[in-house]
């Protein structure tokens, strides 16, 4: 049994300490099923085509929110892209999956019409701009997620 | 619109980084108990008091499921209508006037509140991202807003000292506020010395950890007239979504604000926003952002946001005045932040503002945002009634 998480630290005002204790097992859906598949198995990476709207959307869903057509063209696109904004991000957070500071950034992928957000590496963070080159650094060990790929570094 | 809907009354708790010594029904009760006296309406159904309540929190911010449960004795809703906004207080305000119009109620008291500091905000926020491809990446409102910022920096060439002055110009606005939490005599240098973020965005450039909360009780034309001398009429309502991957966006480009704001000039009757609205309220959660809502007002060119505030014109004295309150950069709780912008506005349009007053202010824009760098907009146009 879960134990609640309520303990009081503070008396002068009362303070009482808890945290919301929620597991979720999150279903992805068949078309981020295929594009983690692609990403863990081969390196691959698949965006999803709106013919009606001609747009390669990255990362891929199963509608088009302009013309609310089902999408189901699978297009691959490069593993390399361009920069289109970052941030050094400093501050510490429970949330980041890396040491700060840490190179978000926006990749447009060769081949996609909207950019990936993720993370830069292999750079200086002072040596990043918009507009850089970059590539799709994967993990040794893949498990089908958006931290398959490591980072995305700069394209010599 | 056809039939009007207008502002009975409005009533602000202090704004502070910290209330320790609060409950958030205790926060709930102070704006209600007080707007209640203000107005001389009661919690009653037989039309001659308050009808309905509506209050805007969030379930991650408030630690609760269907955190309104928090609030809903001190709003009236004991056996009596009461409903939630999920979010920013100016759709609130919205819903209410939408109710009041569609004849269903009369009379409608909003309320928008947060504790901010009861919870790790960074961690609130990264649940706005969607989980499958964003959310493992630790992304908040704040580095997403500091992407937004960068990219608005490489296109149009805005530096730091433009968005600076920003800062310095809400922060010494917030002097004349009484309820602003942080107000500060400041210059670009302090702002450009405050630790950095995430670049470009430093310390000074972002809301801080704020909490308080803000009631307004909204009503009929006729009500309205009978209630109160100085009327305030809402005149125009838009709203509208962006995309919610964040890489869809032009970040640049807030097309979602410059819609909702055209649906809002189109129902008010404005056709120049810069001549015809005297003071502008705006939810800057960085200082880029209020120079990016400006462009998306049509305050100015695309790109020219920099040289907007350089000019001077968005100073209390200028063209278009902006956050002459302080904006939220002086410090206003998420979620209350919208509603927070309507009574800023009517308080200009009742010559009640004090030492931030706009001389003479006729027509006022309030506007709230959700989501990660002004993903949603929320505009309400408001006009002097007497
Ligand atoms: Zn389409």
């Amino acid at each position: 049994m879960l134990k609640l998480p309520l303990k009081i630290v503070n008396e002068d005002p009362l303070v009482l300490q808890g945290k919301i204790y929620l597991d979720y097992a999150y279903y992805v859906g068949p078309i981020a099923t295929r594009f983690f598949t692609d990403l863990r198995d081969r390196g691959k990476f698949f965006g999803i085509r709106c013919g009606e709207c001609g747009i390669t959307y990255m990362p891929p869903r199963g509608t088009c929110g302009r013309c609310f057509g089902k999408l189901e063209e699978w297009v691959e696109v490069a593993p390399q892209g361009t920069v289109i904004s970052h941030t050094i991000t400093y501050y510490p957070s429970v949330c980041h999956p890396v040491k700060e500071p840490i190179v978000y950034a926006i990749v447009k992928l060769d081949g996609a019409d909207t950019g990936l957000i993720h993370m830069l590496g292999d750079v200086e963070p002072s040596e990043a701009y918009s507009g850089m080159r970059v590539e799709a650094v994967f993990k040794e060990k893949r498990e089908g997620n958006i931290l398959d790929i490591k980072y995305f570094k700069p394209l010599r | 619109m056809g039939k009007r809907v207008g502002i009975v009354a409005v009533y602000q708790t202090k704004y502070e980084e910290s209330k320790p010594y609060l409950h958030i029904h205790d926060l709930a009760y102070e704006p209600i108990k007080e707007i209640l006296k203000i107005s001389g309406l009661k919690f009653v159904g037989d039309g001659t008091g308050i009808d309905a309540a509506i209050g805007a929190s969030q379930d991650h911010w408030d630690g609760y499921a269907i955190s309104s449960k928090l609030y809903q004795d001190q709003i009236g809703g004991h056996l009596r209508p009461e409903s939630r906004v999920r979010g920013d207080g100016a759709v609130a305000v919205f819903y209410a006037a939408m109710s009041i119009l569609s004849g269903h109620y009369d009379t409608i008291i909003v309320l928008a509140l947060a504790k901010e500091s009861q919870v790790d905000g960074r961690l609130v926020e990264s649940f706005g991202f969607e989980p499958n491809y964003t959310r493992m990446l630790g992304l908040d409102f704040l580095s997403a807003a500091a992407l937004q910022a960068q990219n608005y920096i490489d296109k149009y060439g805005i530096s730091p000292e433009q968005a600076a002055l920003v800062v310095v110009k809400n922060r010494r606005n917030a002097r004349f506020n009484p309820v602003a939490q942080a107000p500060a005599d400041i210059e670009v240098q302090d702002v450009l010395n405050s630790p950095m973020l995430s670049s470009p965005l430093r310390e000074l450039d972002t809301k801080p950890t704020s909490e308080g909360a803000c009631t307004l009780i909204l009503s009929t034309e006729e009500k309205v007239k009978k209630w109160t001398s100085k009327p305030v009429w809402i005149e125009g309502v838009g709203s509208c979504y962006d995309s919610s991957f964040l890489g869809d966006r032009e970040l640049a480009e807030p097309r979602s604000l410059t819609s909702a704001a055209l649906q809002a000039y189109r129902m008010a009757g404005i056709s120049d926003p810069k001549k015809e609205i005297d003071v502008f309220e705006l939810s800057e959660y960085t200082s880029y952002q209020e120079l990016l809502w400006a462009e998306g007002l049509g305050l100015c060119e695309k790109g020219d946001g920099g040289k907007l505030v350089q000019s001077g014109a968005t100073e209390i004295g200028g063209e278009v005045p902006i956050n002459p309150s302080g904006g939220l950069l002086s410090g206003v709780p998420v979620n209350v932040a919208g509603a927070d912008r309507v009574i800023e506005a009517v308080l200009q349009l009742r010559g009640e503002a004090q030492g931030c007053q706009v001389e003479g202010a006729k027509v006022a824009l309030a506007h709230g945002t959700m989501g990660p760098c002004g993903q949603f907009h929320q505009i309400i146009v408001l006009r002097r009634g007497y």
